[in-house]
């Protein structure tokens, strides 16, 4: 059955007392308030149900739950109630006892004749259905039905199937409106997505659609978001209505009958797009991905993940996926000049040993964001050790000036899990550069529960009320981008006795000036607790591994010499370079500009870079002067034309390791099927080995005990409000740009996902009315941005949001009907400078 | 209707045949807002023991002691409670409430302002049936004139128009409408006393419950308790349609037998004799001849395995086909579920095809127990009232008819019982009158 694990009592508060009832002749203890249907659980009694679903509300309305209940009257006698009851919605009371299927022959027959109404308009399409073989009708149809029907009426039926969204497909006639779809987007996602329409047996679950509700020529009106499939509910969240529907009602557009569920193999795993490390079940048949589910781990993501983690997993075995290692033949091979080609791994690993170890000291690494734990430890002795350096940064976005490495050196590496989803819940939240709809679904939701529950509140410091805060009830702290560190200096106070204060900062207020600094001034000012949350899966390991230039595992610093001493010793090695090294800006200048000799590089996306034209420079410019690239990816990359030596590694589903969650929590995950590919710890293992420099003796780098030495300091005056920078003055006909990353936007992680696409917002820019009308372009259709390098056109949305400031979304992968790319890139101009925009 | 028999006690429709009944002129003319002012005068908690003393229970089926439903409301917090009055009457053969509220909807008014004081609400509501336009109007107009005349002080009296859903007739799924959502039932509990419209404590009560307090007011408890039964007390209104010579509103104390309302009535139609009568709407499991004397109260009707309900007395004579009658309660029970749950949904779906089938005569051999297990399905299994009203007519149709059922296996209603000869002004010809 789906989702019939027991409740998730994560973040368990004051205790509960316990009330004492009898299901089944048992006597069984379980917490006040607990539901009858939970309490038969516990004790290992099924209760067959539909609409019933541990994290909704309960609603009552599939009515196959019903057992017999007797209850103590006032003097203590046990009366029994005159109906069966449904348990799903019924409380334990102290003395009840209550007779499931098992014992009362009157909840028996209850449930068979609900089973059977259930199945009068239920076409017998099983063996085409998707849920055919793990569908709740069908094994409670079983388990409670009649063995033949004695229907002999006319069916209800439809056309079908209904296209909710590109994603998500309604078969009506499958459905027994249990109200799970209905009830997880009102209570948990928040979006207008579908609802009930019409009544009794022409009720149907759907969207707006004017043929079905015989409206004609009306648009919907609402706070509905528009998709870039021109649909107006729109909806990260939709995929778990079809895992939660128990029927065939819902099916994924992208995995309709393709598999039968008793052919898949399911492992469990970890979603690798976000830091959310959210619990996921992969199902695969024959070396192929064919789906992704939300696994369920109370303590993470509950038993929702966002439609990002759920449908984009083609790109692991995308048609670009590089199988065998390549280098680039010099001449010599006829037409072939300055070719990649395939090779041997042992031919590779020698060529990239030799290319390197020709350029110890003069190399640098950029290792991106995406990996393991064990991939990052890798990465940083493989720097420090075979590269015999400290220029290395994970990085590959802006993030301003030094004071983001002291701030998470001195407030987040090695600070093990200060912040978890369960504190989330019920918490003052201050959200600083961060969408969580957006950027870390995950967290969106858990803030959005505890909004719900009147637990947890959410301020948010931005240039608008994003849908996604508005979803979380978050009062908007306005700020165009640049003075966030300002509007952080003014916030008083957070947090309360009851309901513990938490910054939540983003990784993009690390390029607003004085933003982190001003963030961690708050926290320390109010006593709330701050936590780093950023994009990537692999970040926070990353951190931890100390892929940073000052930084060492454990957030060591690179200039203490008993820090060095200690991992020296973890990686066998005599020691570690002590020089601070150079960041993501000074390494590509430096091999702009003939400083370095190369790079070595993997994960990292050159358009996700500040500034990828400059990037792409730097590699040619490497190229140009004898230097070397070599690249460890997945995937055939922009990277790739510019690479020496290609050596390719595991996407997730095929190998094992850990991730960490932006709360620092350890997300271990086993591979998904064997294949030969090798993760990066064990490609960097490899030219090491034939380097003779290995750092352990199973080649797996180690991360020493925790350190308690001296961290990194941070200036706590930077960016303070007395020095403030004034922002530049706007001249006429221009605004400041703010931008940031959608959930489902152009990144190659969604590649080769046409229904997921569908459901990405459409891609808009945003201007208050009063800049709207001061740029001239009020009631215009469309604006072009221009900035030093480009121009782009929207279609333009006037709203609410701070004055003198245009935003576009970074990197949409839909482009309209405007320019040809709507890559922020194009402009040549980041969050926080100056763009034109005109009609 | 006036009438000057003694067993008649008209006290709400004492004024209907008063010129221009429904104007504040000729309401005040027969004490109408003296109740008020004399309400104003007493304490709240006095007047909440009025009712409670009065033994009223309310008028809109169930039968819930009044009195005890107000004192369920938690004490004021300061924010605000809601008096909700029930004026969505479509309950087929039910028609007190509405002509009611067209020729005297003043006396409605009154109770709400009268119950509003004794409850602590400043705005209530009235949830009215939205086809019956001219008694909305009647009634913006009645609140009108009070507030202007002042008699509502600071009292907000909303009139709302439903939009024609039987299940809005419901307390909650009436909530959930009036709030601007789908009209289906809440789960419960939380009762509407603890969180009701827009969460907060509200009372909803029937039409004819709130119209009964401003003469209750100016009785006295002990005088709405002298009339009716003692666990069944006060006046009612008693609708008589169907096969009766003079059908109408009689109102009368509970426990008053069909005998004596047919008496009243001048009998069955002429030449005709009484085969089976619902004693309130079409959702009460529906009598016989053999129940014409069993006292029309709570206690009695249940007594007689039905319910008191709306006391909508349908009268069906012996031309009229029980299955033809009970098809067509089905299709209005179908047609009204409102698809909430499964049994009322999927149940009422089925029913209608299987009556169908039998009225046209092509019944099949497994179609009374399917019928009886459909409604033993239905009944008590639903989430709200509805369904059990759907399986009612099924069981009891079976139960005092079951022979008619069975020839639906080969006869067509229609030619057991030619429909021309049921309608009131029957002919020879064949030809049903429109």
């Amino acid at each position: 059955m789906t989702a019939t694990q027991p409740d998730s009592r994560a973040g368990e508060r004051t205790p509960v007392p316990l009330v004492e009832v009898t299901i089944d002749g048992v006597v069984t203890e379980v917490p006040k308030g607990t539901l009858v249907i939970r309490a038969a659980e516990d004790i290992g009694i099924a209760i067959p149900r539909f609409c019933d679903h541990p994290l909704l509300k309960p609603a009552g309305a599939c009515r196959q739950c019903l057992v017999d209940v007797a209850m103590p009257d006032r003097e203590g006698n046990v009366r029994p109630m005159p109906k069966p009851q449904a348990s799903c919605t019924l409380e334990v009371t102290p003395g009840m006892v209550v007779s499931t299927q098992l014992t009362s022959e009157t909840a028996d027959a209850a449930q068979r004749g609900v089973m059977e109404f259930l199945l009068i308009n239920h076409p017998l399409d099983c063996p085409i259905c998707d849920k055919g073989g793990e569908c709740p009708l069908q094994n409670q149809a079983m388990s409670h039905g009649r063995g033949t029907t004695r229907f002999v009426d006319v069916k209800r039926t439809f056309p079908k199937p209904l296209s909710i969204s590109t994603q998500v497909l309604l078969d009506r006639e499958r459905c027994i409106l249990c109200q799970r779809c209905t009830r997880f987007s009102d209570e948990i996602a928040g979006d207008p997505f579908i609802d009930l329409q019409m009544r009794g047996a022409r009720q149907q679950i759907g969207t707006f659609d004017e043929t079905v509700l015989g409206f004609e020529g009306q648009a919907p009106v609402g706070d509905a978001q528009i998709d870039v499939s021109g649909r107006p509910f729109a909806s990260y969240f939709s995929g778990n209505t079809i895992q939660i529907c128990p029927v065939g009602a819902l099916t994924s557009a992208a995995y309709r009958f393709r598999a039968r569920p008793f052919d898949l193999v399911s492992a469990p795993a970890v979603a690798e797009h976000d830091a959310c490390g959210a619990d996921i079940r992969v199902d695969h048949r024959r070396g192929v991905v064919l789906r992704r589910l939300a696994g369920n781990d109370p303590a993470v993501n509950e038993e929702w993940i966002s439609d990002k983690d759920r449908f984009a997993f083609h790109w692991q075995s995308a048609a670009d996926r590089l199988v065998a290692p390549l280098v680039r033949e010099h001449g010599g091979r006829g037409d072939t000049d300055d070719a990649l080609v395939e090779t041997s791994w042992a031919d590779a690993l020698d060529v990239a040993a030799t290319l390197i170890a020709e350029r110890r000291g003069r190399l640098a690494a950029l290792p991106g964001g995406r990996g393991t734990l064990e991939d990052a430890l890798a990465w940083s002795a493989f720097t420090r050790v075979v590269l015999g350096t400290n220029d290395v940064d994970f990085r590959s976005r802006a993030y301003g000036d030094a004071a983001e490495e002291q701030v998470l050196g001195s407030h987040v590496a090695g600070s093990g899990i200060a912040v978890t989803y369960a504190d989330l819940e019920g918490a003052d939240v201050l959200l600083a550069g961060l969408e969580p709809e957006e950027e870390a679904a995950t967290i969106f939701l858990r803030l959005r529960k505890g909004v719900l529950a009147g637990r947890a509140s959410v301020r948010t410091v931005a240039p608008l009320l994003s849908g996604g805060a508005s979803k979380l009830r978050a009062d908007l702290l306005t700020a165009a981008p640049g003075t966030e560190a300002e509007v952080l200096d003014a916030v008083a106070e957070l947090g309360s006795a009851d309901r513990p204060g938490v910054v939540l900062v983003g990784e993009r207020l690390a390029a607003a000036p004085g933003g982190l600094a001003a963030a961690v001034r708050l926290a320390e000012r109010t006593g709330a607790r701050l936590a780093w949350v950023p994009r990537r899966a692999g970040d926070r390991a990353a951190l931890e591994a100390g892929l940073l230039p000052r930084l060492l595992p454990g957030g060591r610093p690179v200039d203490d010499a008993a820090a060095r001493a200690e991992v020296a010793a973890a990686w066998g090695a005599d020691e570690l370079p002590a020089q601070p090294g150079r960041d993501l800006t000074g390494i590509l200048a430096a091999l702009a500009a003939g400083e370095l000799d190369g790079v070595v590089i993997g994960g990292v996306d050159l358009d996700d870079l500040p500034d990828p034209v400059a990037a792409r420079a730097a590699l040619a410019a490497v190229r140009a002067a004898g230097g070397v690239v070599v690249q460890l990816e997945v995937r055939t990359s922009c990277v790739t034309p510019y690479a020496d030596v290609v050596l390719p590694v595991a996407p997730p589903s095929e190998k094992s390791g850990t991730y960490l969650t932006w709360e620092g929590r350890p997300r271990p995950f086993a591979e998904v099927f064997a294949t030969s590919a090798m993760s990066d710890a064990a490609v960097l293992g490899l030219v090491a080995a034939e380097l003779g420099l290995g750092w352990a003796d199973d080649g797996a780098a180690k991360a020493p005990a925790a350190w308690t030495g001296a961290r990194l300091t941070v200036d706590a005056t930077r960016g303070a409000a007395a020095d403030a920078v004034e922002p530049p003055a706007l001249g006429a006909g221009q605004a400041v740009l703010a931008t940031w990353k959608l959930l489902l936007d152009g990144g190659r992680g969604q590649d080769e996902e046409p229904h997921l696409a569908g459901t990405a917002r459409r891609a808009v820019a945003q201007l208050s009315p009063a800049t709207a009308a001061a740029l001239g372009v009020t009631g215009a259709e469309r604006v072009t941005v221009r900035g030093p390098r480009g121009e782009l056109t929207y279609p333009l949305v006037v709203a609410p949001m701070a004055d003198g400031v245009v935003w576009v979304p970074t990197r949409p992968r839909s482009t309209g009907a405007g320019s040809d790319t709507l890559d922020v890139a194009t402009l040549g101009a980041r969050a926080g400078e100056i763009v034109e925009v005109r009609a | 209707m006036t009438n000057s028999h003694s067993t008649l006690t008209p006290v709400l429709t004492d004024i209907w045949d008063a010129p221009r009944s429904w104007t504040l002129a000729t309401y005040r003319d027969h004490r109408g807002y003296e109740a008020l002012a004399k309400a104003r005068d007493t304490a709240q908690a006095d007047l909440v023991e009025l009712v409670k003393g009065s033994g009223l229970r309310g008028r809109g089926g169930a039968g819930f002691p009044t009195g005890l439903k107000w004192s369920f409301l938690p004490a004021p917090d300061g924010g605000p409670r809601y008096l909700v009055v029930n004026a969505d009457e479509s309950e087929p053969g039910t028609c007190k409430d509405v002509p009611l509220m067209m020729a005297n909807p003043h006396v409605l008014v009154e109770g709400v302002a009268i119950t509003s004081y004794a409850i602590g609400c400043d705005h209530a509501f009235i949830y009215l049936r939205g086809e019956v336009v001219h008694v909305y109007r009647r009634l913006l107009a009645a609140v009108r004139e009070a507030k202007e005349a002042g008699l509502l002080g600071d009292l907000e009296i909303t009139v709302h128009a439903g939009a024609g859903a039987y299940i809005c007739g419901e307390e909650t799924a009436l909530l959930d409408s009036l709030e601007g959502r789908r009209g289906q039932p809440r789960l419960k509990p939380p009762f509407p006393a603890v969180a009701g419209l827009y969460a907060r404590p509200t009372v909803v009560n029937n039409v004819e419950t709130i119209a009964s307090i401003p003469a209750m007011v100016l009785g006295g408890s002990e005088w709405f308790a002298g009339l009716g039964t003692p666990k069944s007390a006060g006046h009612g209104i008693f609708s008589l349609s169907g096969h009766v010579t003079r059908p109408g509103q009689y109102e009368a104390p509970l426990g008053i037998t069909l005998r004596q309302l047919l008496e009243l009535a001048g009998g069955v139609r002429a030449g005709h004799r009484l085969k089976f009568w619902t004693p309130g709407g079409s959702s009460t499991p529906l009598l016989t001849q053999e129940h014409l004397d069993v006292p029309l109260d709570y206690e009695g009707v249940a007594g007689a395995g039905s319910m008191l309900g709306t006391r909508a007395l349908q009268i069906f004579d012996e031309t009229v086909s029980v299955v033809r009658a009970v098809s067509r309660w089905i299709d209005f029970y179908k047609h009204e579920s409102c698809g909430k749950c499964t049994p009322c949904r999927e149940g009422t779906f089925w029913l209608q095809q299987i009556m169908h089938r039998l009225e046209e005569g092509r019944g099949t051999a497994d179609d009374l127990q399917s019928l009886s297990d459909i409604a033993g399905n239905i009944l008590g299994r639903s989430f709200c009232a509805l369904g059990d009203a759907a399986a009612t007519p099924i069981q009891s149709g079976l139960t005092y008819f079951r022979d008619e059922f069975e020839a639906g296996c080969h006869t067509p209603a229609r030619e057991l019982f030619p429909p021309h000869r049921s309608v009131l002004h029957a002919t020879d010809s064949e030809e049903v009158p429109a």
